[in-house]
C-alpha cells in the first residue's frame, strides 16, 4: 500500500476559492449585522483572487492531477476566466437588486461563490466522480439561491421545481454514468476514450448509457424537450437569481458537454449526434415560436435562452475541434448578452416593481433615450442582427455545422433565428413607438448599475466590431 | 449464483418505479423527494453489481460519494418542501401551479 501526496498545483484556484468560501461564509454570521456590505466585498474579491491564480497559472500544456481526476488545459482556464468575469459583473448588478427589494443578504453571495466553485469543478472535471461533484456543487448552491426569497411564494415554488427536475436530470445522468462505467470499466475520460476506440466494450450498454447521459444534459442546459423547468424558474426566481442561473452555469454546462460528449465518447458520434440533432432542431424551433406568445420579458428570454442552446448544439454536431471551439465562442457571447439582458432588468426594477414585462419598456425612449439604445443593442445582439456580437456567435456555429455537411440544419438555424427577431424587435418597437404606462421617470437610481449596463453593451457592440480575438481565443483553446 | 443481468433488472426496475413515482404523482411533494432517493438508489445498485462483476473498486467509492450528496440533497429538497409549506398551507403538488404561460 503506497500513497503519493497528489500535486495539488493545477487546482490551486479550486482549492483557494474553497477556503475563501468557507471562511466568507463563517464571517458574514459576525459581520452582517454591522458592516452591510462586508460579504459582498469579500466576494467579489476572492473572484478576483481567484481569476488572478486562473490568469498567471495559464499555458496551453495539460496537466492532469489527482489520480487523472482533474485537469487543467487552456479549455478550463478560458472558461474558467470567463466565469469568474461573468460572476463578478452578475454580484455588481444583483447587489442594488437585493438591497432594493430588501432581502439583501450575505448568503446570496456566498452561495453564489460555491456555485462559481461548482463550476470550476465541472469544467475541470476529468473523471466522472469530479463531474458529478462539480455539478452538485454548483445545482444544490443554485437550488438554495432559488428560494432565498423565503415569504414569497412564487420563488419557493420556482425552487422547488428546480429541485425536483434538475435531482431528476441528475439521476438520469449517473444511470447513464453507471451504464457505461460498466461497459467500460473505468471512469477516467481518457481510459474511457481509449477502451471505446480498442472496441472491447459491449456496445448495447454504451449506446444505452450514452442516451441516458444526452437526456441528463439536455435537461440540464435547458433543451428541448426537457426545457419545462426554464421558463418557470427564470420568471419565479428573484430576477437577481435568475441573471446567475442564466449565465455562468451555462459556461459549466457547456464543459461538461465537451468533456463527457468530445473528450470521453468520441468513439460513440454516431450515437449522440442523431440525438443531439433532434434536441438542437426541436429547441430552436420551439425557442423562437413560443417565446412570441410570452409577456413577461424574463420568460420570454428563457424561451430566448432555450433557442440559444439549440444554436450551441450545432457546435456540437459537427464533433469536430472546430466545431466545439464555435460552440465554445457562442456561449461565452450568450452569457455576456444573459448579463446585459438580464442585467438591464435588474437594474431597472425597484422596490415593489419589478420591471420584467414587456410592457413595462413601453416608451423608454422617451423617458430615457440611452437606456432605449442600450436595450437596443441587447436585443439586435441577442437577434443576430450585425454588427452586434451575436451576429458572429451566430455565424461561426452556422459555419461549422455545414462544414460537417449538415446544410439542412443550418438551413432550419437561419429560418428559427428570423421568427425569432420578431419578437426581440417587438421589445425595439414597444420601446421606441409605444407610449409609457409608467407614472414619473424610468431610471437606474444607483450610477455604479447605469454605467454597468452601458458597459456590457457597448461591449457587445465593440466584441462585434472586432470578435477576430475572441475567436482566436477559443479557436487556440480546444 | 445471481447474474450480472438480474442486478441490472433490478435496477432498472427501481428506475421506472422511481419515474412513475415523479410523473404520476399529483399527492404529495414529499414523494417526490422519496421518488428521487429511489432513483439514485437504483444508480447504486447499477455501480455496485457492475463493480462486483468488473472487480473493479471503482463503482463502489462512487457509490459513497453519491450517498454522501444525496443526503445534502435532501436536506436542501426538504428545507424548500419547508417553504413551500409555509406560503402555501398545503404540500400538494397541484397547488404548485401559479407558473404558467
Amino acid at each position: 500500500m503506497n500513497f503519493v501526496i497528489p500535486s495539488f498545483a493545477p487546482a490551486i484556484p479550486e482549492i483557494t476559492l474553497l477556503i475563501l468560501a468557507s471562511l466568507i461564509l463563517v464571517a458574514d454570521t459576525f459581520w452582517s449585522k454591522r458592516f452591510q456590505n462586508a460579504t459582498y466585498y469579500a466576494t467579489q474579491a476572492s473572484l478576483l483572487v481567484a481569476g488572478y491564480l486562473v490568469l498567471s497559472s495559464f499555458s496551453v500544456e495539460q496537466v492532469f492531477t489527482f489520480n487523472d481526476s482533474f485537469v487543467r488545459d487552456s479549455f478550463a482556464d478560458v472558461l474558467k476566466l470567463f466565469t469568474v468575469a461573468i460572476t463578478l459583473g452578475i454580484f455588481l448588478f444583483a447587489r442594488e437588486y437585493l438591497v432594493q427589494h430588501r432581502f439583501m443578504s450575505g448568503e446570496f453571495f456566498v452561495l453564489g461563490l460555491f456555485g462559481v466553485l461548482g463550476m470550476f469543478v465541472m469544467i475541470s472535471a476529468n473523471n466522472f466522480i469530479t463531474m458529478y461533484l462539480g455539478l452538485e456543487i454548483m445545482s444544490l448552491a443554485m437550488y438554495a439561491m432559488i428560494a432565498l426569497r423565503k415569504y414569497d411564494g412564487v420563488a419557493v415554488e420556482a425552487g422547488m421545481k428546480y429541485f425536483v427536475l434538475g435531482a431528476l436530470a441528475t439521476g438520469m445522468l449517473l444511470y447513464g454514468f453507471s451504464m457505461i462505467y460498466g461497459a467500460t470499466g473505468t471512469i477516467t475520460f481518457p481510459e474511457m476514450k481509449a477502451v471505446i476506440a480498442s472496441g472491447e466494450a459491449d456496445g448495447i450498454v454504451l449506446a444505452f448509457g450514452v442516451v441516458f447521459v444526452v437526456i441528463g444534459l439536455a435537461f440540464k442546459m435547458g433543451a428541448v424537450p426537457f426545457h419545462m423547468w426554464m421558463p418557470d424558474v427564470y420568471h419565479g426566481s428573484p430576477t437577481a437569481v435568475t441573471l446567475y442561473l442564466g449565465t455562468a452555469p451555462k459556461l459549466a454546462g457547456f464543459a461538461m458537454v465537451y468533456r463527457l460528449l468530445y473528450e470521453a465518447m468520441p468513439g460513440l458520434v454516431g450515437d449522440w449526434q442523431q440525438l443531439i440533432i433532434i434536441i438542437s432542431i426541436l429547441s430552436m424551433v420551439i425557442g423562437s415560436i413560443v417565446a412570441i406568445a410570452q409577456d413577461n420579458l424574463k420568460r420570454m428570454l428563457a424561451y430566448s435562452g432555450i433557442g440559444h442552446v439549440g444554436f450551441l448544439l450545432l457546435g456540437v454536431i459537427a464533433a469536430t475541434d472546430d466545431g466545439f471551439s464555435a460552440a465554445m465562442f457562442f456561449i461565452i457571447v450568450y452569457a455576456i448578452t444573459g448579463v446585459a439582458g438580464f442585467g438591464m432588468i435588474t437594474a431597472l426594477s425597484r422596490t415593489g416593481f419589478e420591471f420584467d414585462r414587456v410592457a413595462d419598456f413601453k416608451g423608454l425612449n422617451a423617458k430615457n433615450p440611452w437606456l432605449a439604445l442600450m436595450m437596443l443593442i441587447v436585443m439586435f445582439s441577442m437577434a443576430g442582427i450585425p454588427p452586434f456580437v451575436g451576429f458572429w456567435a451566430k455565424i461561426v456555429v452556422i459555419e461549422e455545422v455545414v462544414k460537417a455537411g449538415f446544410t439542412w440544419i443550418a438551413v432550419i438555424a437561419v429560418i428559427t433565428a428570423v421568427i425569432s427577431a420578431f419578437y426581440y424587435l417587438r421589445v425595439v418597437k414597444s420601446m421606441y413607438f409605444d407610449k409609457s404606462e409608467i407614472q414619473g421617470p424610468v431610471e437606474i437610481i444607483s450610477p455604479a448599475l447605469h454605467w454597468g449596463v452601458s458597459f456590457v453593451a457597448i461591449l457587445l457592440l465593440a466584441l462585434g466590431l472586432l470578435p477576430g480575438s475572441l475567436i482566436d481565443l477559443c479557436y487556440l483553446s480546444i | 449464483m445471481i447474474a450480472l443481468s438480474d442486478y441490472l433488472l433490478f435496477g432498472a426496475v427501481l428506475f421506472m418505479i422511481s419515474m412513475a413515482g415523479i410523473f404520476l404523482n399529483r399527492k404529495n411533494v414529499i414523494v417526490l423527494l422519496m421518488s428521487i432517493e429511489l432513483l439514485l438508489l437504483a444508480v447504486n445498485t447499477n455501480l455496485v453489481a457492475f463493480s462486483h462483476y468488473l472487480n473493479d473498486v471503482t463503482g463502489q467509492i462512487f457509490v459513497f460519494f453519491i450517498l454522501t450528496v444525496a443526503a445534502a440533497e435532501a436536506a436542501i429538497g426538504l428545507a424548500i418542501i419547508v417553504l413551500v409549506f409555509r406560503n402555501r398551507k398545503s404540500i400538494n403538488v397541484d397547488d404548485l401551479d401559479s407558473l404558467k404561460g
